[in-house]
């Protein structure tokens, strides 16, 4: 089964990934980030989304849906502006949720 | 620990004593798939963390690269120099079964192996720090993929710990202690039975023989 890539972001931070064959979805409207994202992946093509860290967070709503499912995956990324750490973060909840506390990278 | 709504009766504890059984074995197996699962979880966790690091400073280096390519060239032209892209990446999705979880895999589906193929643009009319950036982002790729698939295994994993972990705990301290008080209940209840049916049959023999006999067996 092939499947595609997408990146989701502002045209800053993105305008590099049409170059190397990842579709680009420009999204300037945050709030529109998650209709977007479940567009994007309701549609099945790609089996992995990136998304910019500020998009990433204002669509957890859209997220949660795909969160069970093997594909696709929703990966945060950092914009343009800077890393904010989300990326980092989301590994602390992973392992808040699997062992109740972070204890690996508690900070 | 509330006793279980049941009739006192010797077929109920049979019942309740196998269920107990039952439960006992599939703690013990649950617990032994969380232990597992946790393990697997930490390692891919750590693997995870590692990667990102690496993955956000080479992104990080690639946006350098293309802040250094806007400024020698007009935004119209990069832009316009990078929509084109004539290959598509794509990536072939695998499953993997870890301890009954099911996370992807994902391997590129190489296109073409002349590297200049990844760039979408003739080099005419374009600078050189463009090309750098784009081979650099190139050179990101795998790991980002790898990245990807990591991560969304560790999303997957986390969520089945939580689920196993939930389960475990709910046999452990409120199925099988119910289970173990509601079968002491329907044990002492049997005791308890029989000493007043035998303490009953006592007094019974005893009447009937002062009937009978005028003879009492009292001390």
């Amino acid at each position: 089964m092939v499947k595609n890539i997408a990146v989701i972001g502002d045209s800053e931070s993105i305008k590099g990934f049409g170059a190397v064959g990842i579709d680009m979805y420009l999204c300037d409207e945050p709030q529109e980030s998650g209709n977007l994202l479940k567009r994007i992946a309701e549609g099945e093509d790609y089996a992995i989304i990136f998304m910019t860290e500020e998009l990433f967070e204002l669509s957890a709503k859209e997220r949660s849906k795909f969160a069970e499912k093997t594909v696709p995956a929703v990966i945060p990324i950092p914009s343009a502006g800077g890393n904010r750490g989300i990326g980092q973060k989301r590994l602390s909840l992973f392992v808040e949720q699997a062992v109740g506390s972070d204890i690996l990278f508690g900070n | 620990m509330a006793v279980m709504n049941v009739n006192p009766t010797r077929m109920q504890m049979t019942k309740l004593k196998k269920q107990l059984q039952i439960a006992r074995r599939g703690h013990k197996m649950l617990k032994d798939k969380r232990d597992e699962l946790m393990r697997q979880f930490i390692e891919l966790v750590r693997q995870n963390k590692q990667l990102r690091e690496k993955v956000e400073a080479q992104l990080e280096n690639c946006n350098h690269h293309f802040i250094n390519a806007s400024a020698v060239m007009s935004k119209q032209a990069m832009e316009s120099s990078l929509m084109s892209s004539k290959h598509q990446t794509g990536i072939d999705v695998g499953e993997k079964n870890i301890m009954s979880v099911d996370v992807p895999l994902f391997s590129q589906v190489h296109g073409s192996d002349d590297e200049g193929e990844i760039f979408p643009y003739g080099f005419a009319f374009t600078s050189f720090e463009l090309d750098d950036a784009v081979s650099s982002l190139n050179s990101v790729l795998p790991d980002l993929i790898k990245l990807a698939e990591i991560e969304k295994s560790c999303e997957l994993m986390a969520a089945e710990i939580e689920r196993t972990r939930r389960r475990v705990n709910s046999l452990e301290h409120v199925m099988i202690p119910r289970y173990e008080e509601t079968i002491k209940y329907i044990a002492m209840k049997l005791e308890e039975n029989d000493r007043s049916s035998r303490t009953r049959l006592m007094k019974v023999k005893d009447m009937l023989l002062e009937k009978a006999h005028n003879y009492s067996e009292k001390y």
